[in-house]
């Protein structure tokens, strides 16, 4: 019973790291570039949505802030691919890795300077409920997670496959000059694809911060998911939510069943593991090309 | 008829500092093939490019259908009714057969063209329809370049740009693309360029025909009159003259510059 307890909420952390990691794919994917500010456009999203909603600031109705936290978002990374990631285009990559590493500085000091230092939390019409099931206590907040990143995952996987843009969008990643000849507006479908990277990163943080707290800093947990996505294999959506998923489960497990100071090694042990006996990850999409 | 759909005016094209083209003209007429021929380096592959928005040229027209369309971004050249086939075929490897062509059709929003062009594509390709849900990684090479050209067809074009469909491929199956380029041209009209290093393959398929070197046009002329001419036939097929010699080849060359 105990165990069970400790996979459901593994599941929702993991969830959460899932969706971070997944935003690290969907970028990754189409412009071969790494968003060191993922996690940081988490916090972000967490604390806009906190903004929008909490009492003490502008207490508007959850459901209301929503949709305006999600297209502040959108907007936020499709600026940030506008303004700045698309002046970078043929620099070497590590420019865009510093920039994003440098950007998430820029973010967590922002936000420390509107929202404050203290850890909040969402204040969400789920919170402090819960449900019995058969003899489990679970939060609400920790099922709605899941299901939540469930419903996401499978949107996304039928926005990308069966959708025109969607089909794209996995062309400009396959084969970037070939996407061009093909008539596909490369850099447009790129600032679509930084808006959706925001947009996940958004509800990542609105299910953060409603089942925890947030502070500035807790978009560092960007370098677990980072782990994550690693893990499932960079560049796989399926995988990216798988590794968030191990990583979150091994967690509780690994602070339950061995001694404090080595638990939290644990997620990196297994990231070690992987690149030494699978290097392109458990679920990678490599394939040698055909000449 | 006899104005050109594609005209080309005075190209010039640097990557970077180097200057890999200078100055090309050239006409192409409607439903006609367009044959550039060179050897590697000439500049062949950066004109292709060039047209189709890939690169932009720093001097020079081109023009389409009386519209100039150098600078344009190549999303919009595929627009107006010209597609790139390129180089070494460029497929999306791990999208199917089917995927590859939708996305080919990227800028036609008219379903029902849609449909009817991946049934022509069918038509003309039948082995890409028996593979129609296999990824195009896994295709051989003749395929690969089967669909490539298949997935240029569906942007519906008015001018094809096949550049080196021939490259890497067996003669048989060299000589069964190009069957079907013809039977393109013939049937659905459609007017293409053609870059090839595979010369007698070129002409024999071409109307008109263009040579390149470092950059420039060095000569051109109806595909008959090229392939009897001496210059075509000891650089480009091979044929080699009774008692020619490696400095007299030289001598040749240097005239042409």
């Amino acid at each position: 019973m105990d165990n069970a307890q400790l996979l459901i909420s593994g599941l929702a952390n993991g969830c959460v790291y899932g969706l971070i990691a997944l935003g690290f794919v969907l970028i990754y994917k189409a412009t071969e570039a790494v968003n060191f500010a993922q996690g940081d456009f988490m916090m972000l999203g967490a604390f806009v949505t906190i903004g929008l909603t909490n009492t003490e600031y502008m207490g508007l109705p959850f459901w209301m802030a929503l949709p305006i936290s999600l297209s502040i978002m959108a907007a936020v990374g499709y600026l940030v691919d506008r303004l700045i990631i698309r002046r970078l285009f043929g620099e070497s990559q590590s420019a865009v890795v510093i920039l994003t590493i440098a950007m998430g500085f820029v973010i967590r000091f922002v936000a420390g300077l509107i929202w404050g230092h203290e850890p909040q939390t969402l204040q969400n019409p789920l919170a402090g409920k819960d449900i019995r099931f058969g003899g489990l206590v679970l939060g609400l907040e920790d099922v709605a997670v899941i299901v939540v990143t469930l419903l996401l995952t499978i949107g996304l996987y039928l926005f990308f496959s069966r959708t025109k843009l969607g089909l794209a969008m996995q062309a400009a990643s396959q084969n970037q000059l070939a996407a061009y000849y093909m008539g596909i507006p490369v850099k447009q479908v790129q600032g679509v694809i930084w808006a959706l990277a925001g947009v996940v990163a958004c509800i990542a943080g609105i299910l953060f911060a409603a089942k925890g707290s947030v502070d500035p800093t807790t978009g560092l947990l960007g370098i677990k998911a980072f782990a994550a996505a690693v893990i499932g294999g960079f560049g796989s959506l399926p995988g990216a939510l798988a590794g968030g998923l191990i990583v979150g489960v091994i967690e509780p497990f690994a602070s339950r069943y061995i001694a404090a100071g080595y638990s939290q090694v644990a997620p990196y042990a297994l990231l070690l593991a992987v690149l030494i006996f699978r290097p392109n990850g458990l679920f990678s999409q490599v394939r040698a090309k055909k000449v | 008829m006899n104005d050109p759909i594609l005209m080309i005016r005075n190209i010039e094209s640097f990557y970077g500092p180097i200057q890999a083209i200078r100055g090309v003209s050239l006409d192409v007429l409607e439903g006609q093939i367009v044959s550039i021929l060179g050897a590697n380096g000439a500049g062949k592959t950066t004109l292709m490019k060039t047209v189709s928005g890939v690169m932009d040229p720093e001097k020079g027209r081109i023009n389409l259908n009386g519209k100039d369309i150098q600078g344009l971004e190549p999303h919009e050249v595929v627009q107006r009714g010209i597609v790139h086939v390129p180089e070494g075929r460029e497929v999306f490897p791990l999208m199917t057969v089917d995927e590859n062509l939708t996305l080919g059709a990227y800028t036609i929003s008219d379903k029902s063209l849609i449909e009817r062009d991946r049934e022509l594509v069918f038509h003309y390709f039948p082995v890409l329809k028996a593979r129609r849900q296999q990824e195009a990684g896994t295709l051989s090479g003749g395929q690969q370049q089967m669909l490539a050209i298949g997935r240029g067809l569906m942007a519906s074009p008015k001018i094809m740009l096949l550049d080196e469909p021939s490259l890497g491929l067996s003669p048989i199956l060299v000589q069964e693309i190009f069957g079907i380029l013809r039977r393109l041209n013939d049937e659905q009209k459609m007017t293409m360029v053609l870059v090839e290093q595979n010369a007698n393959a070129a002409l024999e398929l071409a109307h008109h025909g263009y040579v390149m070197e470092l950059g420039r046009i060095v000569m051109d002329g109806s595909a008959e009159d090229l392939m009897k001419s001496e210059d075509i036939q000891n650089f480009y097929l091979g044929v080699q003259e009774e008692g020619a010699r490696e400095n007299r080849r030289w001598k040749r060359k240097k005239t042409w510059r």
